[in-house]
């Protein structure tokens, strides 16, 4: 008799796709580990769906629209173990930026009709909904650490994530850095490791799609954007990307302003 | 699951799968005859061209770039080529040539993503890529290898697959050495002999009888298979400049869905994306690629949409070879990026995502702030045609079954590789028969 293998779920909220696609983007690794866990409940990937309970679930994409906080409850209730993958599902992602502005005014921009749309004024994180046992950063998430985060669950170890900087990475890989050498702002000292330091080794500044490190130092890098030339406008626009509603990103101007 | 009673019928496929993203469908009938389809796109709006108001002109490739996790690239090309229009500037000859390259990539990805995971296992009964691994390891294996060579080439120019971080208005922050492009050609050679089987094997596949007469609309270059730029042409006639489009499509809203219709306005629905592509392009194609197009059976000319996976794997075939091409006479440029001054005025730029055309237009003040934005993805401008074909294809299939018919419906669906996330959340597809 051979043992049940872990079923894994994967599923969709609103988001572009992209971290549901890292799974099947690992080219090498899709078919050894469909051997190893029981693709349950994939849509993208298969028609076939069986049904929960799920041992581990990955969540992709953020809450936008009233149906999606009844399904996420159903999710987690379905699930044993429940990471999101990527910014939208841990930080409300891109489409968070109606968190700062007028939704309705936001959907009259883009539809003639915005009372056919049924939407949230705000675009908010799985963990602001229901627990959360873990949550991958990245927009979009490493297809290493994704694949890291599977393996662990199936040796039920903890996985090997590191809290630190994108500034440790940098080093790591033999980068010079771009905000010494070139002045150029750069939101690697503040960002969460996970992408291998890539835009410093393709020569511009860290942009923060890892969302932001615990312990950020948000006023001394702040202080450094300003000695690069940056106003108030450029740093806003650099806090507002993918994890824009993450703190500290998210009310880092403010509290400069505070602390003055 | 089937209620039928008083002479009604009514079918429900809870979700449909193999499609990026997620909708509905729904399609009433009565005493026999279709009287409503509709593609519901679910997906939560996500309001781009609103958030984008007020952004810098430099910003919109790594933005629009999420909207779409599966085609990024044709985001940051069209929003590229839109800005730089818009400034005056052309960005030529070493520089584009390693956008196409870039660009290449994605459509080996992308296709080849949507010919083995999504769309064969459709032709060959099976639930999905796993199910069929089970039965045929090695075929998925080479689908997968030709998938990670297209993958290779954005990551070695973008920086990683998904959300690529090199490419800027006017170029790109760092341009590869020689030696770094020179690495992938060993094994996209490879990968062209899995994309040659790979026409072969879905060249082989049972196809339904079934032709449409839709208006197909594509870019046309001079002398190049359309990708990167060129006019906007149709099977009807149509032959405009990429800032001509607003004045020949409009967009609809409709009730039912988060996408908005496109349509051309003195005559409707169109088709966008390979069979478009390929009709008004087929003379440009590599010889190769013509081959491997004439042994599969593809004339000048394919207007069956289950056919569009042979067209898929024979753009493959192209995408390889200019690839190839690219990568062999490549120097790299003396600088990665032209400069691109902000002044005030609107631009328009259209590239051949692997799904269609693919229309940005941006309007900016003279700081070079964004004071309108406008995003137009192939999903929304074939939205209206999947709707037109699922109901002649259910008007000349009534005779099946429930789940024969949402089963042909579904696929017939998948025939386009509808991108929902462009435009998409669950698709649920309700058939009602009165």
């Amino acid at each position: 008799m051979t043992a049940r293998r872990p079923t894994l779920a994967v599923w969709k909220f609103a988001s572009c796709d992209g971290c549901q696609l890292s799974l099947l983007d690992c080219e090498d690794e899709l078919l050894p580990l469909a051997g190893t866990v029981e693709i349950a409940h994939f849509l993208e990937a298969s028609s076939a769906v069986v049904n929960g309970p799920y041992d581990l679930s990955l969540v992709e994409g953020s809450i936008t629209v009233p149906s999606d906080i009844e399904r996420i409850s159903q999710v987690r209730a379905a699930s044993r173990r429940l990471v999101t993958i990527g910014a939208c599902a841990t930080a409300g992602g891109i489409q968070a930026l109606r968190n700062f502005a007028d939704a309705p005014e936001m959907a009259a921009v883009v539809y003639a009709r915005p009372d056919y749309v049924r939407t949230l004024s705000t675009s908010t994180p799985i963990s602001a909904h229901v627990p959360v046992d873990l949550e991958l950063r990245g927009c979009p998430v490493d297809k290493g650490q994704l694949l890291e985060v599977i393996s662990a669950f199936l040796a039920e170890r903890r996985p090997d994530i590191p809290s630190y900087s994108v500034c440790v990475e940098c080093k790591q890989r033999g980068n010079v850095c771009v905000m010494v050498r070139d002045g150029v702002p750069c939101l690697g000292p503040v960002t969460h490791a996970g992408c291998g330091a890539l835009c410093p080794a393709y020569a511009r500044g860290c942009y923060g799609c890892f969302g932001p490190m615990d312990s950020a130092n948000m006023p001394s890098l702040l202080a450094t954007f300003r000695a690069c030339g940056v106003g108030d406008d450029g740093i806003e626009r650099m806090l507002h990307t993918y994890n824009a509603w993450a703190e500290p990103f998210r009310s880092a101007l403010d509290d400069e302003v505070d602390s003055r | 699951m089937t209620h039928r009673g008083d002479g009604s019928r009514v079918l429900r496929v809870e979700q449909l799968a193999r499609v990026e993203g997620e909708g509905a469908m729904h399609v009433e009938m009565h005493d026999g005859s279709v009287t409503d389809v509709q593609l519901r796109i679910y997906e939560p709006p996500r309001f781009f061209e609103a958030f984008l108001r007020g952004r810098a002109h430099t910003e919109p490739p790594d933005i629009t770039a999420r909207v779409c996790g599966i085609c990024p690239v044709a985001y940051q090309m069209s929003a590229c080529n839109a800005i730089e229009a818009a400034c005056g500037v052309v960005v030529d000859g070493g520089l584009r040539e390693l956008r196409r390259l870039l660009y290449c990539g994605e459509w080996i990805e992308s296709h080849t993503l949507h010919i083995y995971l999504l769309h064969a296992p459709d032709f060959l009964g099976f639930a999905g890529a796993v199910e069929l691994a089970q039965a045929h390891r090695a075929v998925v294996e080479r689908g997968l290898r030709l998938k990670k060579a297209g993958n290779a080439i954005v990551e070695r120019i973008g920086g990683r697959a998904i959300h690529p971080v090199n490419v800027r208005v006017g170029g790109f922050y760092r341009v590869p050495a020689r030696a770094e492009l020179q690495s992938l050609a060993d094994p996209l050679r490879r990968a062209l002999d899995d994309a040659l089987a790979t026409v072969e094997w879905v060249g082989g596949f049972d196809f339904p009888d079934y032709d449409h007469d839709w208006e197909l609309v594509a870019l046309r270059h001079p002398t190049e298979y359309p990708l990167l730029d060129g006019r906007v042409v149709s099977s009807a006639g149509l032959d405009i400049a990429p800032e001509q489009f607003d004045e020949h499509v409009e967009e609809q809203q409709v009730p039912h869905s988060h996408a908005l219709h496109a349509r051309i306005r003195t005559r409707g629905n169109y088709l966008v994306g390979p069979l478009a592509r390929y009709g008004l392009n087929a003379d440009r194609l590599s010889p190769l690629a013509r081959e491997a197009a004439d042994s599969a059976g593809l004339d000048g000319v394919c207007r069956n949409p289950f056919r569009s996976i042979v067209v898929r794997a024979v753009e493959v075939v192209w995408a390889l070879e200019e690839a190839l091409g690219i990568i062999d006479a490549y120097e790299p440029p003396p600088a990665p990026a032209v400069e691109v001054v902000p002044r005030a005025g609107t631009g328009a730029g259209i590239t051949e995502a692997p799904r269609g055309i693919l229309y940005h237009r941006y309007t900016f003040d003279d700081a070079g702030t964004i004071l309108d934005a406008r995003i137009v993805p192939p999903t929304s401008q074939n939205q209206a045609t999947i709707e037109r074909d699922l109901w002649q294809l259910v008007e000349r299939n009534r005779e099946l079954d429930d789940e024969a018919l949402s089963l042909r419906c579904e696929q017939a669906i998948r025939n386009y590789d509808p991108c929902i996330s462009c435009a998409t959340h669950f698709l649920r597809l309700r058939v009602h028969r009165h």
